[in-house]
């Protein structure tokens, strides 16, 4: 088991904010603060200094995306700390908006339904704690269904392998999913790359355009 | 001309007889309102009493415009406007600017006074007297046990049966001679009431107005209703049921083999209408809208669409109404070509310029999309409509079809 998070969780539905203290305590997290609204998030992560944020996208006073625009604030302020948005729907703007900040690294953007899946919701906090990037399938799938440039240049097989990048997964999870070495996976996210033009530097760094540059499209 | 007036007697008849039962308890009733209200004024008391004589033309002229229906024309709509706020007082303020209001009294007191008793004339004339000459040797017959002679409608006396027939063919003859008269009296008279009591030509557009603005009101509320139902599933229904699909997907970490099958199964149900609630919600009114604005939101209907999208926006913010309109109007043709066009392509395109909104949505299908059978973009159209705003289809048979719409807007 992985060590264990301190968590700042931000939700307005006191029935879901409970659920969710269930949950990331049933997987040994600790949840030092639970809140319902943007103001108190943002206090409660100056005081606590938590290892990962879990806010829901729609939150008090006004009801639109109050818990987003906390995620970004928090995100600009501290570009390290990890957060992981819940959302109601599947919008890429938010997502997009989201791995804007930073370096697109240590942040998540998954939808509320997957709260249920709970060891899938499990992993992607951790994934997000360590520094990765989730995006939620749902909102991958979709994109999927559009052939936009610059994708209209990646082969299907480099598609398949970019929207399980976006997804979060690492070389291996893809390599394990698509039933190929971890070489080939390699090899098409080096293609993917080279067509997206992006240019050789720190290589997580990359793959967060490349998911971008995907979530643009 | 015989059969217009046979046709017309009746009512014209009736239309004048229904005067005189109108005009007659009027003027009883705006002499007492008149002489106690002058009487009572210096102790105020008498002051509502006038209040009421001056509005006195409004109940009469609803009468009266119910009344012109006998005429065999239709009767002319109210020239009143709706009060902006409820209470009598708010009322008689509004009333007694109207210049119908005073149009409404000036007739009453015309009826009251001048109108009705000429209609007693006019039945008496053309009716009552030929009548009574007609039914002299009635007259004669039943009176002349007594004196032997009978006086026609007090004018002429008469004392036997040859003088009473010639009688009879007199008054035929003036009945016949009268009647059209009747009707051309009944007609003018009409004719004058309409005048004063139809809503004037700068009424008639003030209406227009009122039902323009009646109309932007309930587009308005049906879209804050949306807001509400999205709001009130968002915040009922959905999350109880993620809360549902937690609790399923915590008991199945815990469960023996036997039970974790079926409350996997019963996961994967929750979890199948937590997908199709979201995308009710999401097709009640998408949060983006709200969120991102227009270009954004049509980024999301363009991923949604089955047919690939090319999108080419570039805007701002607008109100919401001008947003909703036009997203929705762009989402309902991206459904359209799904559905009926055979296009493999679509292309978006939204600019703002000269303070007009511009959003064109074509494809490469096959055309022939009528806009006058689908109820969807006559919705649509309407609603544009509100906003003073246009929409088009361009679809001959073959394609391309090309639909835009155009809103004259102030951006946020």
């Amino acid at each position: 088991m992985p060590a264990a998070l301190k968590i700042v969780l931000a939700e307005d539905s006191v029935l879901l904010r409970e659920g969710l203290v269930g949950v990331l305590t049933r997987f040994g997290h600790e949840v030092v603060a639970a809140v319902g609204d943007a103001d108190a998030l943002i206090t409660a992560v100056s005081s606590y200094a938590p290892d990962l944020v879990v806010t829901d996208v729609r939150m008090p006073p006004g009801l639109t995306d109050e818990g987003l625009r906390a995620a970004l604030e928090l995100r600009a302020a501290n570009p390290a700390l990890p957060v992981l948005v819940l959302s109601q729907y599947v919008q890429r703007a938010y997502a997009a908006d989201l791995l804007d900040t930073g370096d697109g690294t240590g942040v998540g953007y998954l939808l509320k339904d997957r709260i249920g899946q709970v060891e899938q919701f499990a992993e992607a906090v951790e994934r997000v704690a360590a520094g990765g990037t989730v995006v939620d399938p749902e909102v991958v799938r979709q994109l999927l269904r559009r052939r936009r440039d610059p994708l209209a240049a990646l082969t299907p097989r480099e598609r398949e392998v970019l929207a399980l990048v976006a997804e979060g997964k690492s070389n291996g999870a893809v390599a394990r999913e698509l039933v190929v070495t971890e070489a080939a996976v390699g090899k098409h996210i080096g293609n993917i790359l080279g067509k997206l033009d992006l240019p050789p530097a720190e290589d997580t760094h990359r793959r967060v355009l490349a998911v971008l540059a995907y979530l643009r499209a | 001309m015989i059969r217009t007036v046979v046709r017309e007697l009746p009512r014209a008849a009736a239309y004048l007889l229904s005067g005189v039962l109108v005009g007659a308890p009027l003027l009883v009733a705006l002499l007492v309102l008149g002489i106690l209200g002058l009487a009572l004024a210096p102790i105020l008391v008498g002051l509502p009493l006038l209040a009421v004589a001056v509005l006195s033309g409004i109940p009469v002229g609803a009468l009266e415009r119910r009344r012109l229906a006998l005429t065999r024309t239709p009767p002319p709509p109210d020239p009143h406007a709706t009060p902006a706020e409820p209470g009598l007082a708010a009322w008689a303020r509004l009333r007694l600017t109207e210049r119908a209001t005073w149009r409404e009294l000036a007739y009453t007191v015309l009826l009251a006074f001048a109108l009705w008793p000429l209609d007693v004339i006019v039945l008496f004339v053309a009716l009552v007297v030929p009548g009574a000459m007609i039914a002299a040797p009635v007259q004669l017959a039943t009176t002349s046990s007594a004196s032997g002679d009978a006086r026609i409608v007090k004018l002429w006396l008469i004392d036997s049966y040859g003088q009473a027939l010639l009688c009879t063919a007199a008054g035929v003859a003036l009945l016949l001679a009268l009647l059209w008269p009747l009707v051309r009296y009944a007609r003018v008279r009409a004719v004058l009431a309409r005048l004063l009591l139809a809503p004037g030509e700068a009424e008639a557009e003030r209406r227009l107005g009122e039902v323009t603005r009646s109309r932007a009101r309930l587009v308005a509320a049906f879209e804050a209703e949306r807001r509400r139902i999205e709001r009130d599933l968002h915040d009922g229904a959905q999350q109880r049921l993620v809360s549902l699909s937690m609790t399923l997907g915590l008991a199945r970490l815990d469960a023996p083999p036997h039970l974790a099958d079926r409350l996997a199964a019963a996961h994967r149900e929750a979890d199948q209408v937590l997908g199709e609630l979201r995308e009710l919600i999401h097709g009640i009114h998408p949060q983006v809208l709200v969120d991102y604005g227009l270009p954004d939101a049509l980024a999301d209907a363009a991923d949604r669409s089955v047919v690939p999208v090319e999108l080419d926006v570039d805007l701002p913010r607008f109100a919401e109404s001008v947003e909703a309109a036009a997203y929705f109007a762009v989402r309902e043709a991206l459904a359209n070509i799904g559905r009926h066009s055979g296009a493999r392509r679509a292309w978006i395109a939204g600019r703002y310029t000269g303070g007009r909104l511009r959003v064109e949505v074509r494809d490469d299908g096959t055309g022939g999309a009528d806009p006058a059978r689908g109820t969807g973009l006559t919705g649509l159209a309407d609603r544009l409509a509100v906003l003073d705003g246009t929409l088009s289809v361009h679809s001959p048979a073959g394609g391309p079809t090309v639909l835009s719409l155009e809103i004259p807007c102030p951006q946020r």
